[in-house]
């Protein structure tokens, strides 16, 4: 039961989301960006951590692995909330790609930080998560 | 370049015909894109609705917004005449290099949108005086000169360390002004032109920032530790010229203080985008909720579900998106 993963996240090659998730230390797996990997499945409740792309605008912000990922439906009954990385300096659509998923998944858009997150980012989502599931019967 | 040295040979020995369908670094294509579909002119901005608000401004607002903008000219240009050229020698990839092309023109449609604004709003004058204020004020040529020896090195990691400070620090001291019009109502079509300046630069800091962290991650430890020790030690150096400029500038207003942890928050970005650990403290990068506000105008409530400090179970306005990816 401990071992589930509680996150589920992807980040390219820049690993701004990746470096965050790692400073998080909690459990988590990847979406995989290589394009002949096997897909990930997840089985059990889990929130997603996904960077914006496209730099402002709606088209492309979703990263396509993240696409790919939320069209199996099985993974997808699993999603309970989205966490965003981006960057202020896109104004409205700083965190646009986690907009997008809650909006189509019907999940609640629960944080947004930059880049790789302050140590604060890091705190907040910390105790977020961790009292974001309920107790263990 | 011609006087201070030899340039150092090219890491890409020759020339090839590029070819974008065979990309050696997927980055490369994607940060193309996302600069490509942001391309815009200052044509596109009705500068001159404006006019009205420019005359509501005082004596003192109006040469310290003309200084302000005649100060990030002068960054736009470094950036554009030798900063992004100066890191085509060192691109790993064909492809970088055209990225450093469109970043070395898009600096130049920066640099010239301020005259556009200059010609819209302003008397010939007033911005002659600016620009001659430009050339002497001891706190705005250091800040060039800083930056500048790092582009006439021949340290290839420390042209990218001053390229991300000058794209995603030294721009904010100016940056703030037309944020704070916006807050108050006025010069908002001016906003809407700094807005899309603002969003391109964060592309650009994140992609030089990313070839930073490739090279660097190639180099020994003890090149590592002194490659960092000289990047603090030059964000300290800039941050120390900067306050001096903040303070010369804005202390007529009495917004020095707002303009510094908006200095910090954006050093800390800065740092971020070379890979490195957030240098100020939380309680100094706390920037005026509306003056965040102004970057993203009509947005909704910040998202903070865990904190309960947003708006509560936000569900994500909809959005338009590509429906041919979603399959459901």
């Amino acid at each position: 039961m401990s071992t589930a993963p509680q996150l589920v996240y992807f980040s390219t090659r820049s690993g701004n989301t990746r470096r965050f998730i790692e400073k998080l230390d909690l459990p988590a797996e990847r979406i995989p960006f290589e394009k002949d990997a096997s897909p990930l499945k997840v089985e059990s409740p889990y929130i997603l951590v996904v960077p914006s792309y496209g730099g402002g605008s709606v088209a492309g912000a979703v990263p396509k692995p993240v696409i790919h990922f939320l069209n199996d439906e099985h993974n997808r009954q699993w999603i309970r909330g989205v966490i965003a990385a981006g960057n202020t300096n896109f104004g409205t659509a700083y965190g646009i790609a986690g907009r997008i998923v809650a909006e189509k998944c019907r999940v609640p858009l629960l944080y947004r930080f930059e880049l790789f997150g302050t140590a604060q980012d890091v705190a907040n989502v910390r105790q977020g998560v961790t009292s974001f599931w309920p107790p263990h019967p | 370049m011609t006087d201070m040295q030899a340039p150092a040979a090219p890491k890409l020995s020759r020339i090839d015909a590029i070819n974008w369908n065979r990309l050696q670094d997927d980055k490369d294509l994607e940060v193309w894109n996302r600069l490509t579909s942001n391309f815009w002119l200052p044509e596109k901005v009705p500068l001159s609705n404006d006019i009205q608000s420019w005359k509501t401004l005082t004596a003192e607002e109006q040469q310290l917004t003309i200084r302000v903008f005649t100060g990030l000219t002068l960054l736009d240009t470094i950036q554009s005449s030798v900063g992004a050229p100066s890191l085509m020698p060192d691109a790993r990839t064909p492809h970088e290099e055209a990225v450093y092309a469109n970043i070395t023109f898009m600096e130049a449609v920066h640099a010239r949108s301020y005259s556009s604004i200059f010609s819209t709003l302003c008397a010939t004058q007033d911005v002659d005086d600016a620009f001659r204020w430009s050339e002497e004020n001891p706190t705005l040529q250091a800040k060039s000169t800083l930056i500048l020896d790092r582009y006439y090195s021949d340290d290839p990691l420390m042209r990218k360390v001053a390229s991300v400070f000058l794209e995603s620090f030294l721009f904010y001291s100016g940056f703030f002004l037309p944020m704070y019009w916006s807050s108050h109502a006025k010069l908002t079509n001016t906003a809407d032109l700094i807005r899309l300046i603002i969003r391109d630069e964060a592309v650009h800091g994140y992609y030089i920032g990313y070839k930073f962290q490739l090279a660097y991650e190639e180099a020994t430890p003890e090149r590592q530790a002194e490659v960092k020790d000289y990047a603090y030690g030059l964000l300290m150096e800039l941050y120390d010229n900067e306050v001096k400029y903040t303070e010369s500038l804005y202390d007529g207003v009495g917004l020095t203080e707002d303009v510094k942890k908006f200095l910090h928050y954006n050093a800390n970005k800065a740092l971020m985008n070379l890979g490195f650990e957030a240098l100020f403290p939380d309680t100094i990068t706390d920037v005026d909720p509306t003056i965040m506000a102004a970057l993203a105008p009509n947005a909704d409530e910040n998202h903070d579900f865990f904190s309960g400090s947003g708006s509560s179970y936000v569900i994500g306005r909809a959005e338009a998106t590509e429906d041919d990816d979603w399959a459901f």
